[in-house]
């Protein structure tokens, strides 16, 4: 009756979005009386689970799954569903865990709901918050199978510790052979991904040309924040497609969003809505980005940006 | 190649988000109906694979008449047919069954799906088509190539990308990328024309419960006012970012 949590790694550590979503998985627990389990996959170092309210880790190692592999990880986790007769099973929403987690539904007969941004507002009928129409709208959604699978929308519920230490207990599901194998994967590791980045800096069309990147690149060094751009500045080919933030591209939903030089078009600030503080830098004081936004400077980005980088380092560097 | 292209019938991007009946519908008027962006890119690699290696591509919507208009425009792009399952859709699951169905029954070699619809952003039908069917899946495609039986198909994933092989059939899930918004077609009238005598099949639907269900829509809270920072104050900016906003 557990509700089963997928912690998610990279190369054998847990990445913050495990930490996030076992705390939802035990708000979720805590309504319903029951324990938290979490399957992890490969992973090293466990312990930190049990401080996000995790009571049981089931821990796959399997060198079958040391590249991912969405159905072979979706097998293994129905067996732990199925394993700890799990009502709940609860995933994030990084890009791997939304492309098994349709199929975890189909294998357990599970509805399933994805972008949920709140723990249960009842428990029968299950029913949980969500976020629509890119973020314009929530929806409330009932849930009626006896299993059900809740996508976590990153960043939404943040982390909840708790006193705790997780029982390990190592387990081998059966994981049949894979009609889809992974050539190459290209990613640049010294980068923060959109998907888990706390700060996002984004730039847009004000910016006038590919080549003056390296302030944005810089603002977001100093920070420690993923790059982004606006729709037009992705179809201009300024910038790769994984950067474009909005409706059609990317949601973001940061702690912080700086955009600089983007007027703030109706679907990109859909996409970006969740994000929790935003900061918008526009020479033009009528953009619609001023509306959306929580601080504003109206200014030239060629002549604000430098000078914010001089003084975040200035701030960063009294730390 | 038969390839199955599933077209969303979605508000525009532009469209304000309304709700009727207590909030527990969405409010279609005065909104215009487009193909889903994602679902477009789809069609649109539909319609190279089309042209350079031959293909016979058939569009496909789960919804009530209404929805034919978006069909006919997917025609006037340059599908050759068309088919209609009569359902109004209540969740994702329930679509993806009745797609899953118009599969098994077609004998489809590639299946594109948007990624997401962009109005409930469910992200699950292209994986339970593939799931209902047991058929090969990659989701968030923003590339791909067929060679004989076997295809390369490259993904985004978080901050970066892999490629895969996989062989047909297939479904996908593809995204901005797999063409770029500039290969993107508008229809002319000769497709349109053309559109109107070209085969529209409406099928009924295969029995299915909805798995989930809609309670109620909330709109966001109205946005508090904007503090404003003068250029030559940016030490303020770093300051309410730090101490009033806690976020750096």
């Amino acid at each position: 009756m557990s509700v089963l949590v997928y912690t998610e790694s990279e190369q054998g550590k847990l990445k913050k979005v495990a930490f996030e979503v076992a705390s939802y998985a035990k708000a979720v627990a805590n309504l319903l009386g029951t324990t938290v389990t979490a399957i992890t996959i490969n992973t090293e170092d466990t312990s930190e689970l049990g401080a996000y309210g995790v009571d049981k880790i089931l821990n796959v190692t399997n060198e079958q799954l040391n590249t991912f592999c969405a159905t072979s990880y979706a097998e293994a986790i129905k067996q732990a569903a199925q394993k700890e007769a799990s009502k709940v099973v609860v995933l994030s929403s990084s890009a791997n865990s939304k492309y098994l987690a349709p199929l975890v539904a189909v294998s357990l007969n599970a509805g399933y709901v994805s972008n949920v941004i709140e723990a249960p507002s009842n428990t029968a009928p299950f029913t949980v918050k969500r976020t629509a129409f890119t973020n314009k709208a929530f929806e409330q959604t009932a849930i009626n199978t006896e299993v059900k699978i809740l996508g976590v929308s990153n960043n939404a519920f943040g982390l909840v510790e708790h006193n705790g230490a997780a029982a390990v207990e190592s387990f081998s599901p059966e994981i049949s052979e894979s009609g889809v194998k992974v050539e190459s994967v290209d990613k640049a590791s010294n980068k923060v991904s959109i998907a888990d980045a706390d700060i996002v800096v984004s730039g847009g069309r004000g910016l006038k040309g590919p080549e003056n990147w390296g302030m944005i690149e810089e603002l977001a060094d100093v920070l420690g924040a993923a790059t982004a751009c606006s729709k037009p500045v992705s179809d201009l080919g300024w910038r790769p497609h994984g950067e474009h933030v909005g409706q059609t591209g990317k949601p973001v939903a940061a702690n912080l969003y700086i955009a600089i030089g983007i007027s703030g078009a109706i679907q990109h600030l859909a996409g970006i809505n969740a994000s929790k503080v935003k900061v918008v830098i526009n020479t033009d004081s009528e953009a619609p980005f001023f509306k959306a936004a929580d601080y504003g400077v109206v200014g030239d980005a060629f002549e604000v940006v430098p000078q914010l980088i001089e003084k975040l380092k200035a701030f960063k560097a009294q730390q | 190649m038969k390839i199955l292209v599933c077209i969303s019938h979605v508000p525009d991007t532009t469209s304000k988000i309304n709700f009727t009946e207590d909030n527990t519908l969405f409010d279609t008027n005065g909104v215009q109906f487009i193909i889903n962006p994602n679902d477009e890119f789809g069609l649109t690699r539909a319609m190279w694979f089309k042209e350079k290696q031959g293909a016979h591509v058939t569009v496909v919507n789960v919804g009530q008449v209404d929805t034919e208009p978006t069909l006919r425009k997917a025609l006037a792009i340059g599908a050759d047919e068309a088919i209609r399952v009569n359902f109004k859709p209540a969740d994702g699951f329930s679509v993806a069954k009745q797609l899953a169905n118009v599969v098994k029954t077609g004998g489809y070699d590639l299946v594109i799906a948007g990624r997401e619809s962009i109005d409930y952003n469910g992200g699950m039908v292209p994986g339970m088509i593939a799931g209902l069917t047991n058929i090969n899946f990659v989701n968030t495609c923003i590339g791909i190539e067929v060679e004989g039986n076997h295809a390369t198909v490259i993904r985004e994933i978080d901050g970066g990308k892999e490629t895969v092989r996989t062989s047909l059939p297939l479904v996908i899930g593809v995204q901005k990328g797999i063409v770029e918004e500039s290969d993107l077609r508008i229809p002319n009238m000769r497709g349109i024309m053309m559109a109107r005598k070209k085969p529209l099949t409406v099928l009924e639907p295969v029995e299915s419960n909805s798995e989930t269900t809609s309670v109620i829509f909330e709109k966001p809270a109205p946005k508090g006012a904007i503090k404003m920072v003068d250029t030559d104050n940016l030490d303020e900016l770093v300051n309410l970012l730090h101490n009033e906003a806690k976020v750096i």
